[in-house]
């Protein structure tokens, strides 16, 4: 569904991410797991066309969307629920959800997903006349997927959904995110929430300074070692 | 009682707002009629002052784009109107330094037209100058417009045979001394602007004001948005320029220096940034009170104590009525809100059955 190949990014003088290859196939939850600084927000923002120096091949769909701009693609129907959430603050939850559905023209299917994000995140409903900036983190991280549902994507691409998330919050967005696979969109999910992203993602792929270390199933990558040293905090004799 | 549609409220909204324009306009008709020229020059300066503080209140309140370009735009606007509206006669008795470049020296357009074109020509520039500008953010937006408008003026004082140089222009025929024309056009601003704003097409205005980045990524093409918002205010920039230009009936450079500029931001921003309302009110109390406050600059006595007159007092008090503003309301008269009937009908609702509370 989405076949990144070799795939660089220069950053001003900075060389981030180095000759990445990935694949994520239709129906499936692909993680792409490491630390700070490992390029992994970097690549999102290649696949959205918020990068622009970029080369290599990024295809979605079978047809190349490297260049674009982040508009068009969100079009093809992927979008992009960014780091740090990135919510409209003075707007009000209803209307950050408008702009979700902003590249759409069907009104009918747009009041479905809306009666669909509240079922699956019921506290929106309660918010929804609320400024974003006035939720709590949760609800905001909440209201950025919803929003970026809205736009009723056929790959949804979080970046750390999890990012200052209290750990029962952590398991609820994990839970929300295999459901959202469940009812038919792919995923890739960006964490440094290394256990949680694997223990739900079908494939994963560990990146260390910009390039690809390791990638496998997902229950595989949970049992390495060279993960579990790494990300997981297990005591290892050797990394 | 939000968001539910109610037909006898919706009729009644419809006829207060077709009572309320009849109010208007019976307003503007006696105004015309009866009140001094002097009160007529006021109102009028008041009417332009909103358009050019609704129009600035789109491209920054709305859009987010600090632009400080106004003057320019308003100067494109207001030498073009007067070029098309003056008669072929004055223009070769004014164009003393070097004649009258063609098709100006040979064509005189009604005001409308002129006006129309005032606008166009505005946008146009917009367009062109958008084009390099808006890629820029915040401040260094804020310097670039205001770098723009300054060159506007400088060419416009060295093209003589477009805009007579430093001379300018006399004898514009003042067709905007007539409340029609300015709250006319105030009108059309007004609808136009918040037609724009309250469709999709304006929220994603307000996205793009909050967040361009998360703008972009739900889809929202920030350059056309930005672009089509900077060429919508500069095109009402451009037709406040020309009444201007035509209700003073002299231009020169040197009347759209940086300080216009500023005054019709001080408007905006003590109006509140998203609220046409505030903008709208905003100008009518500030040009207003700009006169009124006259007075005390004269020199007055105090039984045997005379206070000698001080020139610029009244800019001094201004000074703190902003202050007061700014410190009190610190984000504007009426903080991003709008006037709706809605409003108006709930207000004497919850008045009316509190009422009825006490009584019972």
């Amino acid at each position: 569904m989405l076949q990144l190949t070799d795939v660089n990014v220069h950053y001003g003088g900075i060389h981030a991410v180095k000759g990445v290859t990935m694949h994520v196939s239709p129906g499936s939850i692909v993680t792409l797991i490491g630390a700070n600084g490992a390029g992994k927000s970097t690549i999102l923002r290649a696949v959205s066309g918020l990068v622009r120096q970029c080369t290599g091949s990024i295809a979605f769909l079978g047809r190349p969307i490297l260049g674009l701009r982040p508009h068009d693609i969100v079009k093809r129907g992927l979008t992009m629920s960014p780091e740090g959430r990135r919510i409209f603050p003075n707007l009000t939850v209803k209307e950050n959800l408008a702009l979700g559905s902003y590249s759409r023209t069907d009104r009918a299917g747009v009041a479905d997903d809306e009666e669909r994000v509240f079922r699956l995140f019921p506290r929106l409903k309660e918010r929804i006349s609320q400024p974003g900036g006035t939720l709590s983190g949760g609800e905001q991280q909440m209201l950025a997927v919803a929003r970026a549902l809205m736009s009723r994507p056929k790959l949804l691409m979080l970046d750390e959904p999890s990012l200052g998330l209290a750990p029962v919050l952590t398991q609820e967005i994990f839970e929300i995110i295999t459901t959202i696979r469940n009812e038919g969109t792919t995923i890739l999910l960006i964490e440094q929430n290394a256990f949680g992203a694997l223990s739900i993602a079908d494939y994963g792929y560990v990146l260390e300074n910009g390039r690809i270390a390791l990638e496998g199933p997902g229950k595989e990558l949970l049992g390495s070692q060279a993960v579990q040293g790494a990300y997981l905090g297990a005591r290892v004799g050797v990394v | 009682m939000l968001g539910v549609y109610n037909p006898a409220r919706a009729r009644l909204k419809l006829l207060l707002t077709f009572g309320g324009l009849a109010v208007l306009a019976a307003a503007i008709w006696w105004g015309n009629a009866n009140l001094s020229s002097y009160n007529l020059r006021i109102l009028n300066l008041a009417g332009i002052n909103a358009i050019l503080a609704v129009s600035m209140n789109l491209i920054f309140g709305f859009t987010g784009l600090f632009s400080l370009g106004h003057a320019g735009f308003m100067a494109v606007g207001a030498y073009t109107c007067a070029l098309l509206t003056l008669p072929v006669a004055t223009k070769d008795s004014i164009f003393l330094l070097a004649p009258l470049a063609w098709p100006f020296s040979v064509i005189t357009l009604p005001p409308i037209a002129a006006v129309v074109c005032a606008g166009a020509t505005a946008g146009l520039m917009a367009y062109l100058t958008g084009f390099p500008v808006l890629r820029l953010r915040g401040d260094y937006l804020g310097i670039a417009t205001l770098g723009f408008a300054e060159i506007i003026r400088v060419v416009a004082n060295n093209i003589p045979s477009i805009t007579n140089g430093a001379l300018g222009l006399k004898g514009i025929p003042s067709f905007a001394s007539n409340l029609w024309w300015t709250w006319g056009c105030v009108g059309i601003t007004v609808f136009v602007i918040s037609r724009l704003v309250n469709s999709v097409y304006g929220r994603s205005l307000l996205a793009v004001r909050e967040d361009e980045v998360a703008a972009e990524i739900m889809g929202v093409n920030r350059t056309y948005h930005k672009t089509v918002a900077y060429v919508i205010g500069s095109f009402f920039a451009g037709v406040g320029g020309a009444l201007m230009g035509s209700l003073v009936t002299t231009i020169d450079p040197k009347t759209f220096g940086f300080t216009l500029t500023f005054n019709i931001l001080i408007i905006v921003v003590a109006g509140g940034l998203g609220s046409i309302t505030g903008s709208v009110l905003t100008s009518v109390i500030y040009t207003v009170l700009l006169e009124a406050l006259r007075p005390i600059e004269a020199s007055w006595r105090i039984g045997p104590l005379r206070v000698p007159e001080i020139p610029g007092l009244r800019m001094v008090v201004f000074s703190l009525v902003l202050l007061v503003i700014i410190l009190f309301y610190q984000r504007g008269l009426f903080g991003g809100r709008e006037f709706s009937w809605d409003r108006v009908l709930d207000w004497i609702d919850r008045r009316r059955s509190r009422k009825q509370g006490v009584r019972a």
